[in-house]
């Protein structure tokens, strides 16, 4: 029986692995035993693998959802009435992209900055954890990007302090992000190389004439928002409003500054549709209170199990703790949000994972009534017990994958929460379960 | 044995007074929508040294000369309060706390929520869409699921049968919570979809596991009459379900009492649901496939 202990030990270093990666950040542990004195600080350890290609960096924290953590959440809408339908996509990244430029000149920690469209209207969702005072950072969120150029200064700059990049380019030109039609990636011809290639429309065609004509040798510079996009050099004047910016771009940088340009260029204002404002306290109390009935919950669970099924019941409890623990494991290393209707998800699919092995459990109670002795039960409730096992379970994932695909915010985490839950459940009702008490009925 | 089968219009009957006046509430009343669906504004605040006792008059009154248009107050806790208003912008807000703040002091604000009302519309129109779509994928998984079950029973019929279980759940709480709504102000919010849709999930795998019995039983012992397979399915199955409701129950309850205010709704929903999803796999689903078979047998 090879193959059953390999499955034991396999199930121990779940354990073993789950637990580890449970182990909570910075969380102190003080206490005096008699003369010893413990006081030291447990940190789950963070996982760097680069096998080359496959990059797997995880900390495992907690991801607490803004219901838990406080913070803001914002719903923005592009208004892309006067973008052409071409220029759509490309406005709509842009858009994303100057809120999350945005919102990290605040320096807010971990900002979340999404894209989504729902039907015609393009939409920026932001989730800004934490309880800082937002008020600055939305008002700001919700102007116009400013797309500026700018003239080298005199020769009395000096160029040994690049701190003060406004003194090195001090000379504003008349040429805005209103004149700029738009900035996509191309390649040089001849090496291949990305460039960022510029169109002006024809009121910046000839501005950009002049600022060229008078500014060859030198460079002129591109701010968005007072933040230095890039300075390229004048090699020759451009005629015609068709310009491009060669460098040593990677793809990405290329992209990055099409991307930032392109906010000048194809400016969307941005109305604010829905947010709110979560306290921290009102976080803290819900996971707090959501513990302690976690925990009791369990504890109901298990006795109940313990005095309606005896052994049996006992076994299920280990692995229900096991289950527990992998479920946690799991909501970390997805990692998944979690929210408050998702720990409530949680909490719910704790009394579903008994649900197998009560199936089980009964189907055996069944077949000893039959007549069957008690070992021959035991495989035999396993048998037969899983065709509605497997068939209820997998209509339960069917409708979490509803509730994920049609869903939004609170109700996706709840749906991954309960999904996890549920797969989590079969592995320890079904394997577990069967692996211990193969231990204890040899 | 008991034969439940026989007493299956009483069963019918249980349900049907439960059902009824809730739809009837529901046609007359409709449900209460929160800010989620209707669009609006919603503050929560917290007074931190009350001299005097603070009146929902006074707030209101505070709330009115900044022109904002309340739609209820209530009392959260001691000192905390919740106003719930026309859509109002940032600075509004802003404006509101000042004053709030020049009448009582030192105040914390818990939350302010605001949604427009597109999106209130937009989060309509889905969760109907994934309760109809869920319908249908349920229909059709459990034809597949029970594709072998024998001549002449079809697996289509349980499909159904199982949907109908299902609506019947949803109108139970629906029902129940426009009641709710009309006399305890109970609202529903995007959390309350939630659970509906959670209780779909629950009620469909009850009936699963009793239909799944009544599939076994069919090759085991073939030539037994329908109503009598189905009787003796529901009787074995009978223990495993009401441990599990059981189970699911104690969980609840412990988020209930522990869980604190903001979920707390959004629990009894799952309460309701999931007593009403154990009652209808076994007295409603299983009674209503005995009387499809025999009546489509008598018509033959």
């Amino acid at each position: 029986m090879k193959s059953k202990r390999k499955l034991l030990w396999f199930i121990i270093f779940l354990v073993l692995f789950s637990t580890i990666v449970d182990l909570p950040q910075n969380y102190r542990i003080k206490f005096d035993i008699g003369s010893m004195k413990i006081d030291r600080v447990i940190n789950a350890p963070s996982i760097n693998i680069d096998l080359g290609r496959i990059k797997i960096k995880n900390d495992l924290k907690t991801h607490l959802g803004l219901d838990l953590s406080g913070g803001t959440h914002l719903v923005l809408e592009a208004d892309m009435k006067n973008i052409s339908s071409s220029d759509k996509e490309k406005a709509f990244d842009s858009a994303k992209n100057i809120v999350e430029r945005r919102i990290n000149l605040f320096g807010l920690t971990e900002p979340i900055v999404q894209k989504t469209k729902v039907g015609n209207s393009f939409r920026i969702i932001v989730e800004i954890p934490g309880i800082s005072d937002v008020s600055s950072a939305i008002d700001l969120i919700g102007k116009t990007a400013q797309l500026a150029f700018y003239e080298e200064a005199s020769q009395t700059a000096n160029l040994a302090t690049p701190s003060s990049v406004l003194e090195l380019w001090s000379k504003k030109t008349d040429l805005t992000g209103s004149n700029l039609k738009r900035a996509e990636v191309t390649f040089d011809s001849k090496t291949g190389k990305p460039e960022v290639a510029l169109e002006f429309d024809k009121v910046g065609a000839k501005l950009f004439e002049d600022i060229t004509t008078q500014n060859v040798g030198k460079t002129v510079a591109i701010f968005l928002d007072d933040q230095l996009l890039s300075a390229p050099r004048v090699n020759e004047p451009i005629v015609g409003g068709k310009a491009v910016i060669q460098g040593n771009f990677s793809m990405d940088e290329a992209k990055r500054l099409s991307v930032s340009l392109n906010a000048g260029a194809l400016p969307v204002p941005l109305k604010i549709l829905e947010q709110r404002n979560i306290g921290a306290t009102l976080g803290r109390e819900s996971i707090d209170r959501s513990l302690i009935a976690g925990v009791i919950g369990l504890c109901i669970v298990g006795l109940f199990m313990l005095v309606n099924y005896g052994l049996l019941g006992l076994v299920a409890d280990v692995a229900l703790v096991i289950y527990t623990l992998m479920v946690f494991a799991m909501f970390k290393l997805i990692p998944v949000t979690l929210t408050l209707a998702g720990i409530a998800g949680f909490i719910l699919s704790i009394g579903m994972a008994v649900d197998a092995n009560i199936l089980i459990f009964e189907r055996m109670k069944e077949e000893i009534r039959w007549g069957k002795d008690y070992i021959h039960a035991l495989s035999l409730g396993f048998d037969r017990a899983f065709p509605s096992i497997r068939d209820s379970n997998i209509s339960s994932l069917i409708t979490c994958g509803i509730l994920y695909w049609f869903g939004t915010g609170i109700v996706r985490g709840f749906a991954i929460t309960l999904a996890v839950g549920i797969v989590v459940s079969l592995f320890s009702a079904i394997t577990i379960t069967r692996s211990l008490l193969k231990l204890i009925y040899r | 044995m008991i034969d439940l089968i026989a007493k299956k219009y009483l069963f019918f009957i249980f349900s049907g007074l439960i059902i009824i006046p809730g739809t009837i509430a529901l046609i007359l009343w409709g449900l209460k929508p929160a800010v989620d669906f209707t669009g609006g504004s919603l503050i929560e605040f917290q007074i931190k040294n009350a001299s005097k006792e603070v009146l929902k008059e006074d707030i209101k009154k505070i709330a009115e000369e900044q022109n904002v248009e309340v739609g209820s107050i209530s009392k959260t806790s001691n000192n905390g309060f919740l106003l719930r208003l026309k859509p109002i912008d940032k600075n509004q807000n802003q404006n509101l706390n000042n004053d709030l703040k020049k009448h009582y002091g030192e105040i914390e604000e818990i939350r302010f929520e605001t949604v427009g009302p597109t999106v209130g519309q937009e989060t309509t129109k889905n969760a109907i869409k994934s309760v109809i779509i869920a319908s249908i994928v349920i229909i059709l998984y459990i034809a597949w699921a029970f594709r072998q079950i024998p001549k002449p029973y079809s697996s289509v019929k349980f499909g159904i049968v199982a949907v109908i279980a299902l609506i019947h759940d949803i109108l139970v709480v629906v029902g129940l919570f426009s009641i709710f709504g009309h006399f305890f102000k109970v609202e529903v919010d995007s959390l309350f979809i939630t659970a509906l849709l959670t209780i779909m999930g629950f009620s469909v795998h009850d009936t699963i596991v009793v239909f799944d019995r009544i599939r076994e039983n069919l090759k085991k012992i073939p030539g037994v009459p329908f109503p009598q397979v189905v009787n003796e399915s529901i009787l074995q199955t009978l223990a495993r379900s009401l441990s599990t409701s059981l189970t699911v129950l104690f969980t609840l309850s412990a988020l209930l009492l522990f869980g604190g205010e903001t979920i707390r709704w959004f629990i009894i929903t799952l309460l309701i649901g999931i007593i009403s999803g154990t009652y209808s796999s076994i007295f409603n689903a299983a009674p209503l496939l005995v009387i499809w078979e025999t009546k489509e047998r008598k018509n033959k």
